[in-house]
């Protein structure tokens, strides 16, 4: 069934979209992603402008993690308190990032910083999770136990505050950097963050793997809340056909996917997204690096 | 069934002054795009209206052209710098149609002459204008050659050579297939009569292309009442993340 969608301006198979929905929801469940960082390349792939693919992307997020917010609130694995200081963070880290993205984009080349960004970052993410995962996988087949957290520079600094989801008495201070670093890049990128969130949370701020999803959530809602009215605002670019028909399958996968998630281990589930990771990353790298069958592309307006 | 062989003409050098004018027919002058518009197809048909008998050569062409509105285009081309495929150069195209269309009752060539097609613009290159590239830039007409290439391949800008069916030199009809990526906007819509390659008459119209009901609704919010539109957004999709959350829990229990 072929739609026209009124802000794309384009006519796309209404199935599809669905089920493109239904895929990257289920993913978003699981790990806590925003699954931004899938959907907006597959957007541009089906022909929707990449303007409308990010700003709706943003709006279909937003549903896909309030979804699966819900269901972690139920098992109690949300950290509020963890959850409110990285959004502090991550909305300065936003607005932030929009005026450096509005700067590079009147030095042109922004398609290729935001190509650069996902590279190197889903590269060494995904290649640093994957590693621990593979050892920690190894360590538990062998029987030895997991090592006990260490305590680290990050604990030496002052204004502690106690975490108590998490298990943890630490500074504010990473919690907020870490927010704020999110945000740059997500405005950036066009994406939630999640991806590059939840691998800070287990690793710099040593949160456990299970509260870190929800929380993960929680935070993106606001942050993609905030980018959609942006781009709604600014730009007109957010398509609600084209977000409604994303969303309908995105909140039932994000259901099905939390699900699946609670029932695997936590090794088992960070190996699963650091491979995803790399995956995109490796495709986005090849984009760079071989030579394109279209060596031009056309770009609305005048420079 | 085009050429209607009278061998009476055999005399005639010059053109006739005689006067052809075009009588015009449109399948319909609104295309609407509603949600589960995908594509369109407009018949355009007419008649030759002349006052004396039909001077038989050079026969009678019909070229027609639909044209979307226009827009400024920048034209980037990608190069390898340091390993990879970087946007270097960059040409601006000041006014390329959104869609355009020709349809000739025969090969272009010979329906139109060169200096015919610089005149009317008819021909897909003519119609785009670019002012030129900086100096910098080789080959910048590989820039307009590539827009034109990337469009056709979408079916944006489209050359049907001898679609227009013409009868007894008098009635011509043709049928233009609008692709569903559509924009809004008044398409011109022009008829030329050749002969020999000369445009003999000429008639302008226009098909409007519009967006109706719900999309219509819904693009006319999002310019107008940006923040109400953006809010709308927000809502549907918590409203559509806490049903989801809803109907599962219920299922489970």
């Amino acid at each position: 069934m072929q739609i026209y969608l009124p802000i794309a301006e384009v006519s796309v198979n209404a199935f599809l979209l669905l089920g493109l929905g239904g895929i990257v929801g289920i993913l978003s469940g699981m790990f806590g992603v925003g699954g931004g960082f899938l959907m907006t390349p597959l957007l541009f792939f089906i022909g929707i402008p990449p303007a409308v693919a990010v700003a709706t992307e943003a709006n279909q997020i937003v549903a896909s993690s309030f979804s699966g917010v819900l269901a972690h609130f139920k098992r109690k694995t949300v950290d509020l308190r963890m959850g409110t200081v990285l959004l502090i963070g991550g909305l300065i880290g936003a607005a932030l990032g929009v005026m450096v993205f509005n700067y590079l984009k009147a030095q042109g080349q922004v398609d290729l910083l935001v190509k650069l960004c996902y590279v190197v970052f889903l590269g060494v993410i995904g290649g640093l999770m994957f590693f621990e995962s593979l050892r920690a996988i190894r360590n538990v087949k062998k029987g030895k136990a997991p090592p006990r957290k260490k305590h680290n520079w990050i604990h030496g600094l002052p204004f502690k505050m106690r975490f108590r989801v998490s298990g943890l008495y630490i500074s504010v201070i990473p919690p907020l950097i870490v927010g704020v670093s999110v945000g740059i890049l997500a405005a950036i990128m066009g994406v939630g963050g999640g991806f590059i969130m939840v691998p800070a949370m287990i690793y710099l701020l040593g949160m456990p793997t299970k509260v870190v999803v929800g929380t993960s959530l929680f935070q993106i809602i606001f942050v993609t809340a905030f980018t959609t009215m942006l781009h709604a605002t600014t730009n007109f670019t957010v398509d609600i056909v084209l977000a409604v028909l994303l969303l309908v399958g995105g909140v039932i996968g994000a259901q099905i996917g939390t699900r699946i998630g609670v029932k695997m281990k936590a090794e088992q589930l960070r190996i699963l997204l650091a491979m995803m990771v790399l995956v995109v990353c490796g495709k986005l790298a090849l984009e760079l690096l071989l030579q394109p069958a279209e060596l031009y592309s056309i770009a609305a307006g005048g420079h | 069934m085009r050429a209607l062989i009278f061998a009476l003409a055999i005399g005639f050098s010059a053109l006739p002054t005689l006067a052809e004018e075009v009588v015009l027919g449109l399948s319909s002058d609104t295309v609407s795009i509603n949600t589960n518009f995908d594509g369109s197809e407009i018949l355009i048909f007419g008649a030759v209206k002349r006052d004396g008998p039909a001077p038989s050569d050079p026969p009678l062409e019909v070229i027609v052209t639909v044209a979307g509105p226009s827009e400024t285009k920048t034209v980037r081309r990608k190069e390898k710098r340091f390993g990879i495929w970087v946007n270097t150069d960059a040409v601006e195209i000041d006014r390329a149609p959104s869609f355009y269309a020709i349809s000739t009752s025969s090969p272009m060539r010979q329906a139109l002459s060169a200096t015919e097609d610089v005149r009317h613009s008819i021909s897909i290159p003519r119609a785009i204008r670019s002012v030129g590239a900086p100096d910098t830039i080789e080959n910048s007409a590989t820039f307009t050659e590539a827009l034109i290439r990337i469009k056709s391949r979408s079916n944006q800008y489209q050359l049907n050579e001898q679609t227009v069916s013409v009868d007894e030199q008098t009635l011509f009809r043709t049928s233009i297939k609008l692709p569903a990526a559509l924009t809004e906007g008044d398409y011109q819509t022009r008829i030329f009569l050749t002969r020999g390659g000369q445009v003999v008459s000429q008639y302008e119209t226009s098909i409007y292309v519009r967006k109706v009901g719900l999309e219509r609704w819904l693009f006319v919010l999002s310019r107008e009442q940006s923040f109400f539109y953006g809010l709308m957004s927000l809502a549907i999709a918590i409203a559509a993340g806490w049903g989801a959350s809803a109907v599962f829990g219920l299922l489970r229990r």
